[in-house]
């Protein structure tokens, strides 16, 4: 998400504040990782010429199940690919892969990593799940409560892989959004009452009753700004609301709730920008990441104006400062205060990184404009 | 399946008949029976340390015997488990019973399946 939380500071001064920047933003992610997905693909297609070991042992059983029928299996087959006993880093790709049927390619390009080296990683894992004898079999409370974490994002990771390529031109990888949903329930049946279980499944609910609006007919991607709300599913949203408020009751807050907590603001017909920025400091304790905190720097923003936001990016210091978008919303915010001259000096930052070309030019024509509105 | 488990300790063994020597015996007479009552002991059995090892390497048709093990390492293989359960799971619970997982490390090998 990165990636989609800096161009999304990027834009929104420029072509008018979407109305939703989270939403926004989780529709660049898609677009972002689309756009590297193909990238990647290319590159490694080429470096991949020599490596053939993937397609050499696709056939190898992912579990001693083979193929996967009902949901309870499927979940039996997660929390096998979710074995503490795996290298973290393979049981994520290897239950996308095993479970979730997702090409070497999207996976590798979803984790950043050259297929060959991810192809790697999965004949490792798999191998040792046969050598060792890790079982298939449903996970009993040890297993739940030790693997609760990584399946709960490997459900979380099919979701968004699913939704990523709703915005390109594979078109709609329903299904795939769907098998998280439907595995979040069968979890959600499993451990009745964990409220993580519940903050899931609510924040895909409420995320998935906008996906049939946001394609265009066109097959582009419609922010949620712009968005058919009549199009939005109110069945799924109901659901997901009365899941989450259930969940909070109790008292066990966690990133997953929070998540869903957030979707929920963006989908009331007054979104309150308050709420959103309180939900990402609380979000903050679990994710202490600087995107989370640029997430917060645009709530703040469109709730109490654009030094606040500004105060907040500023904080970061230099943790971002390798990041062109930084700089760039940071600009924005300046000149939205009347600080002409360090707007543009933070433009010129951003253009001593490596930017896309288009985006280089538009920044030169808005630190043009800038000079200009000054010295005119 | 049948697994290994190699017992790494960190420590010395205790003196005979100290409080901690006693205490030792104790607990591993308890996971022996259980292991045995379970049905999964195969064989159990602390090691001579180190100093008693002999390496043997066969070169050219010759062996060659050197005294101890190849190179020191801090933690100490002393000791092995032999069990045989239905799966890994069942064999890390094991391991995780045996009195050297609290004190040092345990590795647990599976053994290799020769094809029939």
């Amino acid at each position: 998400m990165q990636d989609a939380c800096a161009l999304a500071l990027t834009k929104w001064p420029a072509e008018g504040v979407p109305s939703s920047p989270r939403g926004w933003l989780i529709g660049v992610a898609r677009h972002k990782a689309l756009d590297r997905l193909r990238r990647e693909a290319r590159r490694v297609r080429l470096e991949a010429v020599a490596v053939r070991d993937w397609p050499g042992t696709a056939d190898e059983p992912c579990g001693e199940a083979g193929t996967v029928a009902a949901a309870d299996d499927e979940l039996a087959l997660i929390f096998m690919c979710c074995h503490p006993a795996l290298d973290p880093e393979a049981r994520i790709a290897l239950t996308l892969r095993c479970v979730c049927g997702l090409a070497t390619a999207d996976i590798a390009a979803a984790f950043v990593v050259p297929e060959p080296t991810l192809a790697q990683r999965l004949v490792r894992a798999k191998r040792k799940v046969r050598q060792a004898g890790i079982r298939l079999k449903p996970p009993d409370r040890d297993d739940l409560q030790r693997r609760l974490a990584t399946v709960l994002r490997v459900i979380y990771l099919v979701y968004t892989q699913g939704h990523m390529a709703a915005a390109g031109p594979d078109l709609v990888r329903g299904a795939l959004c769907e098998q998280a949903i439907r595995l979040a329930r069968a979890l959600a049946a499993l451990i009745p009452g964990e409220p993580e279980v519940a903050g899931l499944l609510a924040l895909l609910l409420i995320t998935d009753a906008r996906r049939a609006a946001r394609t265009s007919d066109a097959g582009g991607l419609v922010p949620l700004g712009s968005q058919d709300r009549g199009r939005w599913d109110a069945a799924e949203i109901a659901e997901g609301a009365a899941l989450l408020e259930q969940a909070l009751t109790a008292g066990r807050p966690g990133p997953y709730q929070l998540h869903a907590a957030i979707a929920a603001c963006h989908v009331q017909p007054e979104t309150d920008w308050r709420e959103i920025a309180a939900l990402y400091s609380e979000l903050a304790r679990y994710e202490p990441t600087a995107v989370t905190e640029a997430n917060r720097a645009v709530a703040v923003a469109m709730a109490e104006g654009p030094a606040a936001g500004l105060a907040i990016l500023d904080s970061l210091g230099t943790r971002l400062a390798r990041w062109p978008q930084f700089h760039i919303a940071r600009a924005e915010l300046l000149r939205m205060t009347g600080r002409t001259g360090e707007a543009i000096t933070a433009f010129r930052r951003a253009l001593d990184l490596p930017l896309p070309h288009p985006e280089r030019t538009f920044l030169q024509k808005r630190i043009t404009e800038l000079r200009d509105a000054r010295d005119g | 399946m049948k697994y290994l488990i190699l017992l790494y300790s960190h420590s010395p063994m205790p003196g005979p008949g100290t409080p901690e020597a006693r205490k030792l015996f104790e607990d591993w007479a308890e996971a022996r029976q259980a292991m045995t009552d379970a049905g999964v002991l195969l064989e159990c059995s602390p090691l001579q340390p180190p100093s008693a090892s002999t390496t043997v390497r066969v070169r050219d048709g010759e062996a060659l015997l050197t005294d101890g093990p190849a190179a020191e390492i801090k933690e100490v293989f002393g000791g092995l488990t032999l069990i045989e359960c239905d799966g890994l799971d069942e064999a890390l619970k094991w391991a995780a019973r045996l009195p050297t997982a609290s004190d040092g490390k345990v590795e647990v090998r599976p053994f290799y399946q020769v094809p029939s």
